[in-house]
């Protein structure tokens, strides 16, 4: 896929806000989210659960469930507007151009066809082959994910398949048609630990050798840190930090990502995940005014209960709070700790 | 898969051997063959003749197996009411008990899958709104007053329907069949609509319910997420999700439509086994009433054999587990 040279990243989503109308008045689970990604780039995205993660991965392939909706700002996709195409539009620009990785591979595939049937569909919904090719392809895309006796397997139900290998077909189901962009939640969350780096390396080594950009879904910092090229913290539907891996790690500047980092997990151990930071994220019916991180923030001050803090440009990251909005003592205190 | 099938097929005999146990406790306990077979007027010495001729002085046990063995080739004996062999009482009525619950249980899918899914994919829509209004009135009414009321629409008011009997029969060798003649199709469609109304209310309920539930399922997110079209989401994917429940109780309905018919062939008289089996409980005809028994028992037997069959052709996941299992006990 040889294109010219592109001035514009591949997505980019600017002040994307998602809504629930509910009975009660309207929920804004993402609110104001900005961010980029280039051709080949990896981008993680991090944060407490409910923090907007999936939310705002859903808005991007158009599958929001309703009463979720899009309130607010616009996602591009090769410089083209895609937040607001028709139906069908969109369906075509889904496994095509956007593929998505879920979070349960057990779930993912339906049990009543073959892995086989599954793959050839797709291909054959996307791609102008013939049935033949369609397998053929399939069975290439097998071995390419390392299902062992792939022309074998491909006939054999998704029952028959272990987590692992089941989460290695679903991302042959999402690379089927060489998309530019796959956007995966949580592809490992659900699998064995020790089987959780097999497929994360996978993801990665496919996605490089096709020049695949990746948005990566994950609470697992250590995954983060060996994959992605930049990160986005997220919290309470917002974005708290975004940039390079290094310096998010290394350097974290927000309060929150530095309360993360300090509480990073021994890789191996499951249940110790992120934000260990005390007391838990708000509500989305009770996100507090100003800065939505102030009533657990270490650092807050007068303006955080008032303002609400815009991403600053820090460095090379993005970062809202406040303590970076002038020359301030405490930018100093704060990356010292 | 074979070792599921002789397990079932064991159950089977075993729930006929139970019903069979009923229907002669029936003839034990119920019944007194030979005061009906001598009338008033008898000696000690003709009852423990006739006793001998029939049998009935044999132990309990003997008596029944002889039941089973005659059940089983289809003999059940002398109807007390109209003096001729049960069997071919049954035969006569047979083929308009059949073809009318057939007739009844495919509308009832006909019409009741699609409206389900029609009201499952549009949930909101003032159509489906509609239908599942109708539905509930289907679910709620008894089948003898939708009955009556169709009668008084369609064959009094309108005249346009028959209100009672199968029209003309073509026979068939011993089978007779409404389906070929026009006035046996147009008699047929009142009883029809009334015996498989409840059913078909039943399953696009089902139907509806279990596509809501697919719907919302990851398979058909990552199918969604995948760019697959809706039709091939909705008919491929997802209707194929609901056949398992579906075609459970399409099996089990079907067994009591046949069951059922009893209420809607009186209410149109239809000459079928419902009808025979309700005169024969005035009657006091036992022989009558326990083939209609065994019979209807039968029925359920092999629906349900049926049913259990069908699901190893929809879900290849019962397929594999009984095999491996199966390979490695056997
Ligand atoms: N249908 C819905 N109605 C109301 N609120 C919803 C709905 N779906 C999601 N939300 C809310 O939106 C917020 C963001 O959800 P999202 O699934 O994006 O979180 P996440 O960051 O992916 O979390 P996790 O790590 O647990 O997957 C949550 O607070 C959730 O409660
Ligand atoms: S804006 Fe204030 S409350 Fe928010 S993270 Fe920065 S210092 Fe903490
Ligand atoms: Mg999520």
């Amino acid at each position: 896929m040889a294109r010219p040279p592109a001035n514009h990243p591949l997505l980019e989503v600017r002040d994307l806000r998602v809504e629930f109308p509910t009975r009660r008045g309207t929920l804004v689970a993402v609110d104001g989210v900005s961010f980029h990604i280039d051709p080949g780039e990896v981008l993680g995205v991090v944060g407490e659960s409910g923090a907007g993660k999936s939310l705002t991965g859903a808005a991007i392939i158009g599958l929001l469930e309703p009463p979720g909706r899009i309130a607010g700002g616009e996602i591009r996709f090769d410089g083209r507007r895609i937040d607001n195409l028709p139906y069908e539009q969109m369906r075509r620009l889904r496994g095509k151009e956007i593929g998505a990785v879920f979070q349960d591979p057990l779930t993912s595939l339906n049990p009543l066809y073959t892995i086989g049937r599954q793959l050839t569909e797709t291909i054959l919904t996307h791609l102008d082959v013939t049935p033949a090719e369609a397998r053929e392809r399939a069975i290439r895309l097998l071995q390419d994910v390392g299902i062992p006796g792939a022309e074998r397997r491909i006939d054999h139900y998704p029952h028959q398949f272990s987590g692992g290998m089941r989460q290695r077909v679903v991302i042959a189901l999402a690379l089927c048609a060489n998309p530019r962009l796959v956007i995966a939640d949580e592809p490992t969350t659900a699998l064995d630990v020790s089987i959780q780096a097999q497929i994360i390396t996978l993801l990665k080594r496919l996605c490089r050798e096709h020049g695949t950009a990746v948005m990566l879904v994950t609470h697992d910092m250590g995954v983060i840190a060996e994959t992605a090229d930049r990160v986005a913290v997220m919290y309470a539907g917002r974005i708290a930090e975004i940039g390079p891996v290094r310096d998010v790690i290394k350097t974290p500047k927000h309060p929150y990502t530095i309360g993360l980092m300090g509480s990073i997990p021994k890789i191996d151990r499951r249940e110790a995940r992120l934000a260990q930071i005390d007391g838990a994220m708000p509500r989305l019916n009770a996100i507090p005014p100003g800065c939505a991180f102030h009533p657990r923030c270490p650092k807050a001050f007068d303006r955080c209960r008032v303002e609400r803090p815009d991403p600053i440009h820090v460095d090379r990251s993005h970062v809202a709070c406040w303590l970076y909005d002038r020359d301030d003592v405490r930018v100093g205190a704060v990356v010292d700790e | 898969m074979i070792a599921f099938v002789i397990r079932r097929l064991i159950q089977s005999v075993l729930v006929m051997i139970v019903v069979a146990f009923v229907a002669f406790s029936l003839f034990t306990y119920v019944g007194d063959p030979i005061s009906i077979m001598l009338g008033q007027d008898y000696t000690e010495a003709d009852r423990a003749r006739i006793a001998a001729e029939l049998g009935l002085d044999r132990p309990f046990f003997v008596q029944f197996a002889r039941f089973v063995a005659n059940a089983v080739q289809g003999e059940f004996g002398l109807s007390y009411r109209l003096a001729r062999p049960v069997d071919e009482l049954i035969a006569e009525r047979l083929p308009a008990t059949l073809e009318l619950s057939l007739v009844a249980a495919i509308f009832a899918l006909v019409v009741g899958v699609p409206m389900g899914v029609y009201t499952g994919l549009n949930r909101d829509s003032w159509l489906s709104r509609v239908f599942m209004t109708v539905s509930l009135i289907g679910v709620s009414l008894p089948t003898f007053l939708i009955g009556i009321l169709l009668i008084f629409v369609f064959a009094v008011h309108l005249g346009w329907l028959p209100s009672f009997g199968r029209g003309e029969v073509v026979h068939i060798g011993w089978w007779s069949t409404g389906l070929l003649t026009v006035s046996g199709l147009k008699a047929l469609i009142l009883p029809a609509i009334t015996l498989g109304l409840f059913q078909m209310t039943l399953i696009m309920r089902l139907v509806r319910s279990e596509m809501l539930e697919v719907l919302r399922t990851d398979y058909i997110k990552f199918a969604r997420a995948r760019g697959l079209t809706n039709r091939a989401i909705h008919f491929g994917h997802a209707l194929k999700n609901t056949l398992v429940p579906v075609i459970t109780i399409t099996g089990l309905q079907l067994g009591s439509i046949i069951a059922f018919s009893i209420i809607t062939e009186t209410v149109f008289q239809w000459p079928g086994m419902g009808l025979l089996f309700i005169q024969s409980v005035n009657f006091a005809d036992i022989p009558v009433m326990a083939a209609y028994l065994c019979l209807i028992a039968f029925f359920f037997v092999v629906i349900n054999l049926i049913v259990d069959l069908l699901y190893y052709v929809v879900d290849p996941r019962l397929r594999a587990d009984r095999g491996v299992a199966g390979g490695h006990t056997g």
